[in-house]
């Protein structure tokens, strides 16, 4: 039952994100413009010194615009929440005969499909340009895998939130906080030319993890550590935010 | 015409009164600017040593990026409130009231431009506090008319997309523009070191003018050559997306 009910509200959000793609496409055109940005802006800092050998900048940020795309992705998931709160819709949820925690996990597993698509769309965005995925297809089921196990657990943040702040602008308001998360990792720029206090947080940061998973067989030859390194600090902010989803549905059901 | 300004002052306190009723959908627009500025600077400070860059340091050279960031935010804001607003109905009951759409509309926009200081001077404060350095009471006079002006502006855009799309879910959409407004200029580098498609955007994009506008308080120092072409280009901005704003609150439930 909480399967069959899991997947049917998971089709339902994937159907509603894909009926309005104006809501669905700034997941990709804003970190695809922060990208050009950043590589339009910034390709000299190859030149740096201890800036690691790599095809181009356009390969190193890949990565990054990847990371941010699904950051962004797990707030969309918490304003769809906050909107059905909002709106009623949750409510009618809660009344119908279904597991509650199939809310949860419907919303989750349509945010891991997402979060593949946006992976799928910086690859191909990046080969278009120029980049190159050194490690072949083993590199890209790494960066696939990890997408969708990031995904989910910035999908269950959101969600968290959303459940616990009820209103759609306070987790929207979050969209820019995304960004503190990500400067203080290795997304966007070498871990060891970054400066202070930012080098030594992005140290414990499970985003500089995540990413560099994600970025080492794109600009390298295929290597496990950091390929698993990604996935268990994927799979640990999933387990962390999964728990606070149910800790905050929990919350919220006895509010109803 | 009292009227008018009577209208004009009520929908500015209210939307005011909201920073404080509601800090919590307030206060990430409020710090977004000043994490976005000391994050840019951790994340790329280095980048200051290539040779052709302008600035003493990267802090100072971003820190007119953060300004303007935090009016667009704040201009932004304005119109997602407005969705929320037309959302739950509250507009509907609005534009019942014996009142000119226009004059709505400069209620809002007045709201967002003094909405954007209030980033701004938390960004200022900090920045000063880091070291970045003071502009001069010129560069500073100008820095604030142009901050409130993007404000405005961005204002002017979010309420087109709300009075488009009537939801609060198009707000990554508002948001979405001001910042590729702000990021597609000179924001990161001088124009030298920029790649030539992004250097050739920057010359075309308005807000590059704006952006070299401000920061001409920051570095270097105040000149009528940065100057003119930021106030021609937020006149423009105002005009075009005033207009645009107007005409999509005029056909509203039309």
């Amino acid at each position: 039952m909480t399967i069959v009910a899991t997947m049917a509200l998971a089709r339902r959000a994937l159907r509603n994100a894909l009926r309005r793609p104006q809501f669905l496409a700034p997941l990709v055109i804003f970190p695809t413009f922060f990208l050009a940005v950043n590589v339009g802006g910034l390709s000299r800092s190859t030149n740096l010194p201890g800036f690691p050998q790599v095809h181009g900048f356009l390969d190193f940020q890949l990565a990054g615009a990847i990371t941010q795309s699904l950051l962004l992705g797990g707030v969309s998931a918490g304003i769809a929440v906050a909107l059905e709160i909002e709106l009623g819709f949750f409510d009618r949820l809660v009344a119908s005969p279904i597991p509650r925690i199939s809310i949860v996990f419907g919303r989750l597993a349509a945010a891991a499909v997402i979060g593949a698509g946006q992976a799928v769309y910086f690859l191909i965005l990046g080969l278009l340009f120029g980049a190159e995925v050194r490690s072949g297809i083993p590199g890209v089921i790494v960066v696939l895998a990890i997408s969708m196990l990031a995904a989910t657990g910035f999908g269950a943040a959101g969600v968290a939130l959303g459940l616990w702040a009820r209103n759609a602008s306070i987790v929207q308001g979050v969209f820019p906080l995304a960004f503190v998360i990500l400067f203080v990792s290795s997304a966007f720029f070498p871990r060891a030319l970054l400066e202070q206090p930012a080098q030594g947080i992005a140290r414990y940061n499970p985003l500089s993890y995540i990413a560099d998973g994600m970025r080492h067989p794109i600009i390298s030859d295929f290597a496990w550590t950091p390929a698993l390194e990604g996935l268990l600090a994927a799979a640990a902010v999933t387990a962390m935010f999964v728990g606070l989803c149910v800790v905050a549905l929990r919350g919220r059901l006895r509010n109803a | 015409m009292t009227q008018s300004f009577r209208t004009i002052r009520a929908l500015t306190s209210r939307a005011l009164n909201e920073v404080v009723r509601v800090p919590g959908a307030a206060i990430p627009g409020v710090l977004a600017p000043t994490i976005f500025m000391l994050g840019l600077s951790s994340v790329f400070g280095k980048t200051a040593h290539l040779p052709g860059f302008t600035a003493d340091d990267f802090r100072t050279y971003i820190v007119p990026v953060g300004l303007l960031q935090g009016a667009s935010f704040a201009g932004a804001a304005t119109g997602v409130n407005l969705a929320r607003d037309i959302e739950q109905g509250w507009f509907d009951r609005l534009i019942l009231a014996p009142e000119r759409r226009g004059v709505l509309l400069a209620g809002l926009v007045s709201s967002a431009s003094l909405r954007s200081l209030v980033p701004g001077t938390f960004l200022l404060m900090i920045a000063l506090i880091l070291g970045v350095h003071a502009p001069s009471f010129l560069g500073l006079i100008i820095t604030v008319i142009l901050v409130m002006s993007l404000g405005a502006i961005m204002a002017c855009w979010g309420t087109i997309v709300a009075m488009r799309f009537r939801t609060q879910q198009s707000a990554p959409l508002i948001q979405i523009v001001g910042f590729i407004a702000v990021l597609f200029t000179t924001a990161y580098a001088p124009f030298a070191l920029l790649t030539p498609w992004l250097r050739l955007i920057a010359h075309l994009n308005p807000v590059t003018y704006v952006l070299e506008g401000v920061r001409q308080g920051f570095v270097g120092g105040v000149n009528w050559a940065d100057t003119w072409p930021a106030f021609l280009a937020t006149s423009v901005l105002l005009l075009l997306l005033g207009g645009l704003a107007v005409r999509s609150m005029r056909s509203y439930g039309r």
